[in-house]
């Protein structure tokens, strides 16, 4: 198993503020398997993503990556096998770094020494070429953007990569584009997918199982056959499935 | 390489090394920049302060440490003395001309402490949170709460008079303002994707702070310098004017009104033309902060 | 033959920037009857732009030029700008993506709604009330009186839209710009607000402009689509027939949307033909 999550709780806040975001949500992914989280928004989808990640530090239950339980604070090694995609490519780059210093600083920060030849790598493998090395994010479409933002995720040759609605926020043609690329990613490195989204058709493309989320508990968990034919089981996941066809 | 390609080559979209990308991202802002009259109004005054205070023994008509008691309080335009002289005949445009690196000395010595000061307290504060961002906020409202002018005076009565004293107290009295806006930034920006992204390589705090929150926080910050400095200018000018500051004979522009201010009614010049010369480049140092607002400032982009 | 509400004809939109004048919308002529239009492109298409040059809502320094925006037979590029502000509101009116940033966050919904009837009618605070309440039950709001006390932010984004929508139906106005109502919402909800204003549209005989980047939205909803391409209008086509499209740009796209009921290992991508933004743009106009 590359990741396996028992009862995880996630909760912001605390007291009489508190948020139960994920309530005692539990699945596991085999190693190289693309796995989905499908849900509207609020329903914590999301939150399993950056509570893998280590982003959202409030938590309790059992997480485990690639045979090694997670704790509250992450040692340099997970960081090494777990990157993340963000939803909106216009938010995660920094504004005032070129594409060459994003992922010049990536590698340097997980210690790789021929971060030159690393970096045109990483561009070539997204297909983006050597002459958006030293672009700024306001001289990149969305797209681009999304590519860059994939290359960081790849440079330090992740296993698992959560992807966050990585393409919801471009256009339908370059949605496709996106897709592609992670499709051919994965297969070209073996990679495992955790891939969010709240369009049932994108999720069916890319992953062979996915769960289905409500308010923060994970309501069925199917593999993608049983999607396309609509023989989901619980009624929420049902009515999901009847509004996106 | 042509006038008409060297300009292509800095306006493209597609930079071809760090050099090349970092040289046309300048001449872009350049661009804006220059494209605002009034801010190139403030630029030009003020690298015309520079050039005086710089070429000063060439510029200067006179010494402005010599004294000719016969010549006393002459009048504007008179031969030799074309803005006067003062109580002790001194030449009050070659006064000007040295006082204007004082000023700038002054001006160079706050811009480089205060900002700095509250870049560092402001972005730990907001990027650690927690406890220390508790103390370090209420040590800021301890200094806010404190009327700068008076802070400033206890400083230099604590401390002596002289120009050394006087910048350490208004340095001391301007950072709180820079460490609000810099906290206020940082809180915005800590939650940012992009933040969270290189959280996620394992980056440590301080490097977050310094290489990621400060490009950021630094443009609102230059720009809240420059609009400040003509405050900077008048505290010092009110420290010389109250005798706190720079010491005579030196020609410190504050210093310079005060001494005219026993003779402002019958020789109105003597304390006017200072007053004139604080007032110009206070003028000039707003007009390029509002210039560099609208460069560097990415939220008032149209 | 249908009346039509608004003729558009060879609309233009432009910003001047420092690599030359930039054209968002280039020569787009359409009319629109008693229907449901609907404009679909990506960003960057122009199709926003559309929307609101028709209400001369564009900024300066950008320009909008046209042979004429008729509205029944009334250029409104003739009008000065404040005859514009009588013509936004009251003859058209426009809803915006997100509820959250069209709404005062001060105010109560139920302020907002009396103060926008009040302006323009002139009644007491009473029967503006009643006004009101029968607007959010018009969008399908239950409890419309809980509603009118509510500040925007403790409302959902579906509640949101249904109350902007509420707002924007007051003046009773002919026609409605609505740019990317739904893409903000869950798919559920997006359902519910779509009947809601396909409702309204019918009994009020009002016309409507749908704006979006959704094509299957689109096709399901409206009865005609123009399909926008860097500023021009590319294809025109009956809803209904949108998957039998015939311009390859409008095939691209369609193709690209991975399908549940047909998987496949890689989706098209869609090539583009620089011809296809030089090409004059397609009227809409229906004579």
């Amino acid at each position: 198993m590359m990741l396996d999550i028992d009862t995880l709780n996630v909760w912001f806040g605390s007291g009489r503020d508190r948020v139960d975001a994920v309530k005692a949500a539990t699945f596991s992914v085999a190693r190289g398997e693309s796995f989905g989280l499908v849900g509207e928004s609020g329903s914590g989808k999301s939150t399993i993503l950056r509570a893998i990640s280590g982003l959202a530090p409030q938590w309790s239950g059992r997480m485990v990556v690639d045979g090694t339980p997670l704790t509250k604070t992450r040692p340099k090694a997970f960081y090494k096998a777990v990157q993340m995609v963000f939803q909106d490519p216009y938010a995660s780059l920094h504004p005032r770094h070129s594409v060459d210093q994003v992922l010049g600083e990536t590698l340097h920060l997980h210690g790789f020494g021929d971060i030159d030849a690393r970096v045109v790598k990483l561009l070539d493998d997204v297909g983006l070429g050597q002459k958006f090395r030293f672009r700024y994010p306001h001289q990149l479409s969305g797209g681009q953007r999304q590519r860059v933002a994939i290359a960081r995720a790849l440079a330090p040759e992740p296993q698992l990569l959560l992807l966050d609605e990585p393409t919801s926020a471009l256009d339908v043609s370059v949605q496709g584009e996106i897709l592609n690329l992670l499709v051919d990613l994965r297969r070209d490195r073996g990679l495992t997918f955790v891939m969010v989204s709240h369009d049932l058709s994108v999720v069916g493309h890319m992953c062979e199982r996915l769960a289905v989320m409500q308010n923060g508990q994970i309501v069925e968990v199917l593999g993608v056959d049983a999607l396309r034919q609509n023989a989901a089981t619980h009624p929420y996941a049902q009515s999901l499935l009847a509004a996106s066809i | 390489m042509t006038e008409q390609t060297l300009r292509q080559w800095l306006l493209t979209d597609t930079p071809t090394s760090r050099r090349h990308a970092k040289l046309s991202a300048l001449y872009q802002g350049w661009l804006s920049f220059s494209g605002n009259t009034m801010a190139m109004a403030g630029l030009w005054i003020l690298l015309a302060l520079l050039g005086i205070a710089l070429f000063a023994p060439i510029i200067a008509p006179h010494d402005p440490f010599v004294q000719d008691l016969g010549n006393r309080l002459a009048p504007l335009g008179t031969p030799g003395h074309i803005f006067g002289t003062d109580s002790l005949g001194r030449d009050i445009l070659s006064r000007l001309i040295y006082g204007s690196r004082i000023t700038l000395y002054i001006v160079a010595l706050v811009a480089l402490i205060a900002p700095i000061v509250g870049l560092l307290v402001g972005t730990v504060s907001g990027y650690v949170g927690g406890w220390v961002d508790v103390v370090l906020m209420r040590i800021t409202d301890i200094f806010l709460a404190f009327p700068r002018l008076v802070l400033a005076l206890a400083f230099v009565a604590a401390l002596g008079a002289g120009i050394e004293n006087a910048v350490l107290a208004i340095s001391l009295t301007a950072w709180p303002p820079y460490a609000r806006i810099a906290r206020a930034e940082t809180l915005t920006i800590r939650s940012a994707d992009y933040i969270a992204a290189i959280q996620l390589q394992g980056a440590g705090a301080m490097r977050i702070i310094t290489r990621h929150i400060w490009p950021l926080c630094i443009s609102s910050l230059i720009v809240r310098v420059t609009l400040d400095m003509a405050g900077i200018i008048l505290a010092a000018a009110g420290l010389g004017f109250l005798g706190l500051g720079a010491q005579p004979p030196s020609p410190e522009w504050g210093a310079m009104i005060s001494g005219g201010r026993r003779f402002i009614l019958d020789h109105w010049w003597v304390a006017t033309m200072p007053g004139l010369a604080i007032f110009t480049v206070s003028l000039a140092f707003n007009l390029l902060g509002d210039g560099l607002r609208d460069v560097l400032d990415p939220k008032g982009e149209k | 033959m249908m009346d039509t509400l608004l003729d558009v004809e060879d609309l233009w939109v432009r910003f001047p920037s420092r690599q030359g004048v930039f054209d968002a919308v280039r020569g787009v002529s359409f009319t629109l009857g008693r229907e449901r239009l609907g404009i679909v492109g990506e960003s960057g298409s122009g199709k926003s732009m559309t929307g609101r040059a028709i209400l001369r809502l564009i900024r300066p320094p950008g320009i909008v030029e046209a042979k004429q925006i008729a509205l029944n037979g009334d250029n409104l590029m003739e009008k000065s700008e404040k005859d514009m502000r009588a013509v936004r509101g009251q003859k058209i009116s426009m809803v915006m993506q997100d509820p959250k940033f069209s709404l005062n966050p001060v105010m109560t919904i139920g302020a907002q709604i009396i103060e926008a009837y009040r302006q323009h009618n002139r009644t007491n605070h009473a029967d503006a009330y009643a006004k009101a309440v029968e607007m959010l039950q018009a969008v399908s709001i239950r409890d419309a009186d809980r509603v009118m006390r509510a500040y925007p932010h403790e409302m959902s984004g579906g509640m949101g839209q249904r109350v902007m929508i509420a707002m924007m139906l007051i003046p009773n106005p002919q026609i409605l710009i609505a740019d990317e109502p739904t893409s903000a919402l869950d798919v559920s909800v997006q359902r519910q607000v779509l009947d809601i204003m396909d409702g309204l549209v019918k009994e009020r005989g009002m016309g409507l402009i749908f704006i979006s980047h959704d094509l299957n939205l689109v096709a399901d909803f409206c009865d005609r689509v123009l399909i926008m391409y860097a500023g021009r209008i590319v294809e025109v086509c009956e809803a209904s027939k949108l998957s039998q499209a015939k311009h390859p740009y409008t095939r691209g796209l369609l193709n690209a949307l991975p399908r549940l009921d047909a998987p496949r290992d890689h989706l098209e991508v869609l090539q583009r033909d620089p011809a296809w933004s030089t090409a004059p743009s397609v009227s809409g106009r229906v004579a």
